[in-house]
């Protein structure tokens, strides 16, 4: 029999992956161990080696599209099993319904997602098989948004389902119901309305001035409502990959149900700037490849890094995170780095950064950030940590306020280190200044505590010494 | 004036009630393996004999189609005897006479006859009784047309709904948990019945109904303490009776949470789960439905002699609260 070959389940959450690339194609002779395609997941890329020996056939599991987790991609047939393809009818049955979130350009082909007849699904695995509806013209929705909807005169398929597989549950419908813009509303409710078109295209002569969104401008929430504002042609459309959608749905969920509140101070960074030239300097070479080389080479947010997590040893408070029962309260203290990557970004953390010296956090943080860029971190490398850290100083920002990204209860916006008139026992000196904003969750830290955990950061980094000890 | 309401334990609370059964109607007397001077298998019986005689607790030979047999021919001329099974899996020995006979002769006889038979069944898992001894096969009998089939799951619904059983003039099964014989709980002195044929709603909620019989009631209830600490509010209702089942208090209850769990420590395929989920699902409460039906019963497998592996067969109260929990936020 032949080997299946399916979409592993490499993130604890995750319902569903792309592949981003195959390693071998349809018909070629592959090596157990081989590496046989790459895995994107929200924030990694991972790559997946072949269960068995033998030829790769049926290749179902085309590039970036979602697909299941669980769902078979491939096939491997060892050398002494005859082949024959999947009977195209039964295998645009079951393709369709994945149509939908096809990207871009992507066309489908006409193989199937769900197992040929020969080997059935396991009755134990029942949802593998079941890619969300849409495309299909069918709405998932539960008997209860349904009768909802009815009643209301409400067109489901206008709808976004919230609940699993994108099913419309009750909420959905109630939200549409109160706020009529959202979805498709039936002919028989918007009778005596303005006509569709005009509702929600602001009049070209008079347009709403962008500062006053609410001035009489329905909010825009579908597709289609952002798209109409446009010329045709005058854009093009990049479907999101799985990270913009990660990153907008985390950020959404954060900053709609986290109460923010933000403390900026200024620190000055001479004596920090001074001991990281000298400890730069003393740093032992090291044979490479490329020549003798330091073993380290701090940077300003490697000692911001390891500053934020003193400070957080020393308010032992503040290093804490928000469930609905209890406070977290953490030992240790975890510090995330948002780092930019292309298309998006992710935050790695140091673990125990308050145990680590500034040399380690250093190379740790350079190895963290370059697999960042390949996206090729573990996920247990970005999920979880205590508090993280965001710095735009290199482009020049002088301060700006950071989204926390649960489940922290504090995040550190860096600005720029510049120099700047300070005013000492009246008289007026230069320094060099750096700016920080803390944003708080103020469920878990309330003012005073996250004004004492941002006066200890800033001890710290005015007296970097302490963080050599 | 109200009764006494003491604490009793579910055996004492059965053993009462047919203490009081035999004290009011001479025509109701006992019958089982080893309930004599032994007292039962669970002591359930205990000393009726020295209250009673032998001629009113009768030791039966090691015979359950026997047993049953005289049993059901009497209840036909006109007596009224409660015969224990030591363990419910011998059921499959008497099937002849409970399905064959004592559920067919009043529909096959024109109403001339009826069969006033009560059995009681010790069932269930948690003992290291092993495959034989700890199954849960009431949907086997809630199957067949005639019979009457109850699971109290307190000592106050124990006595009086054995004594309903009595009073009923069809053969009613009882199926009782073994590990609820030492279960305590108010039970009130003196005659009383708790209606067959109604479930009950032992802790009401907005978000979730879980519908469960027997001992999973109170593992239920514990799941709902702890849930409600998370914000989940679970409706518990009781089913009591699987044979007539309760229909319209689980469609009304569906109708106030719109979603439905069934939680019972039978195999899951083709038990109890199924009938509740597909009465729901052909019922008005349908279209109040705002999630999948979700049924946790036993796994798939005899239930293992090695403690462990036994408790991991059964549905737990973690088990409940998981799966709880995914339905109401969504997960399913």
């Amino acid at each position: 029999m032949p080997t299946e070959v399916i979409l592993p389940k490499v993130d604890m959450d995750m319902a569903t992956g792309q592949i981003s690339r195959w390693f071998a194609e349809e018909g070629a002779r592959v090596k157990k161990g081989d590496v046989l395609f790459e895995i994107e997941t929200d924030k990694a890329a991972m790559e997946i080696d072949a269960p068995a020996s033998g030829v790769l056939r049926d290749v179902t599991g085309k590039e970036g599209v979602d697909i299941p987790v669980g769902a078979p991609v491939a096939w491997i047939y060892a050398d002494d099993e005859s082949y024959a393809p999947i009977s195209p009818i039964e295998g645009e049955m079951s393709a369709r319904p994945t149509e939908g979130v096809a990207s871009g350009g992507t066309s489908q082909s006409s193989t199937a997602l769900e197992p040929s007849p020969v080997e059935p699904t396991p009755p134990d695995r029942p949802l593998a098989g079941h890619p969300p509806l849409e495309g299909e013209g069918k709405t998932r929705a539960t008997p209860l948004a349904r009768r909802l909807a009815r009643e209301a005169g409400l067109n489901l398929s206008g709808l976004t389902g919230s609940g699993p597989y994108g099913r419309v549950v009750k909420a959905d419908v109630e939200a549409a119901i109160s706020s009529p813009l959202e979805g498709e509303v039936s002919a028989k409710r918007t009778e005596g309305v303005a006509s569709e078109g005009t509702a929600f295209a602001p009049s070209p002569v008079e347009p709403t001035p962008p500062d006053r969104p609410s001035a009489g401008h329905p909010p825009l929430k579908g597709e289609g409502d952002v798209l109409r504002l446009f010329e045709q042609g005058s854009y093009d459309l990049v479907p999101h990959d799985n990270m913009r959608k990660t990153i907008a749905r985390r950020l959404v969920e954060a900053k709609s149900t986290i109460p923010h509140f933000y403390l900026t101070l200024d620190c000055e960074l001479d004596a920090l700037l001074a001991l990281r030239t000298q400890i730069n300097a003393a740093a032992p070479m090291k044979k490479t490849d490329k020549g003798d080389a330091p073993t380290y080479k701090l940077s300003v947010n490697d000692m911001v890094i390891k500053a934020m997590a003193m400070a957080l040893k020393a308010v032992p408070d503040a290093n804490a995170s928000w469930t609905e029962s209890a406070m977290v309260k953490h030992k240790h203290a975890d510090v995330g780095v948002a780092v930019s990557i292309p298309g998006g970004l992710i935050t790695p953390i140091i673990r125990h950064a308050d145990e680590k010296t500034l040399s380690t956090i250093s190379n740790e943080m350079k190895d963290l950030a370059s697999r960042a860029r390949s996206r090729k971190l573990k996920p247990e490398e970005y999920q979880g940590g205590t508090t993280a850290v965001s710095n735009l100083g290199m482009f020049g920002i002088k301060d700006f306020a950071a989204v926390i990204n649960p489940p922290h209860a504090t995040i550190l916006a860096v600005g720029a280190g510049e120099e700047r008139a300070v005013v000492k026992n009246g008289e007026i000196k230069i320094a060099t200044v750096m700016s920080v904003t803390l944003s708080t969750d103020h469920r878990a830290v309330d003012g005073a505590l996250g004004a004492e955990l941002l006066v200890a950061f800033k001890r710290l980094i005015e007296n970097p010494m302490g963080m050599l000890v | 004036m109200d009764a006494m309401v003491r604490e009793l334990s579910y055996a004492q609370a059965i053993q009462e009630a047919m203490a009081i059964a035999m004290e009011m109607d001479e025509r109701v007397f006992l019958m089982g393996e080893d309930i004599g001077v032994y007292g039962g298998a669970f002591q359930v019986t205990g000393d009726l004999v020295e209250r009673f005689g032998t001629e009113r607790v009768i030791d039966t030979p090691i015979s359950e189609l026997g047993g049953a047999g005289v049993a059901v021919g009497a209840a036909l001329t006109g007596m009224r005897p409660i015969f224990e099974f030591q363990f419910s899996d011998f059921v499959t020995l008497a099937m002849e006479q409970i399905v064959n006979q004592a559920a067919k002769m009043r529909f096959m006889l024109g109403g001339e006859v009826s069969v006033p038979v009560v059995m009681r069944f010790p069932a269930g898992s948690g003992t290291g009784a092993a495959a034989q001894h700890s199954q849960s096969l009431e949907a086997w009998l809630g199957h067949v047309p005639g019979l009457k089939v109850i699971q109290p799951a307190t000592p106050y619904d124990a006595k009086g709904m054995l004594l309903a059983a009595v009073a009923d003039p069809d053969p009613v099964m009882i199926f009782e948990h073994k590990l609820l014989y030492k279960m305590k709980g108010p039970v009130p002195e003196g005659y009383y019945t708790v209606p067959i044929g109604k479930a009950d709603i032992r802790r009401e909620g907005r978000d979730l109904t879980i519908v469960a019989t027997s001992i999973m009631v109170q593992k239920a209830l514990d799941a709902a303490a702890t849930l409600e600490a998370e914000g989940i509010d679970v409706e518990v209702v009781d089913l009591r009776t699987i044979r007539p089942m309760d229909k319209q208090t689980v469609i009304d209850s569906v109708k106030k949470t719109s979603r439905l769990m069934c939680v019972y420590e039978a195999v899951k395929t083709l038990g109890i789960g199924a009938e509740v989920s597909a009465m729901i699902a052909e019922s008005e409460a349908f279209d109040y439905l705002d999630a999948p039906i979700v049924r946790l019963g036993g796994a798939e497998t005899p239930i293992p002699y090695n403690p462990e592996l036994e408790k991991a067969t059964v549905p737990q109260v973690p088990d409940i609260i998981t799966a709880a929990r995914d339905l109401v936020k969504g997960v399913r």
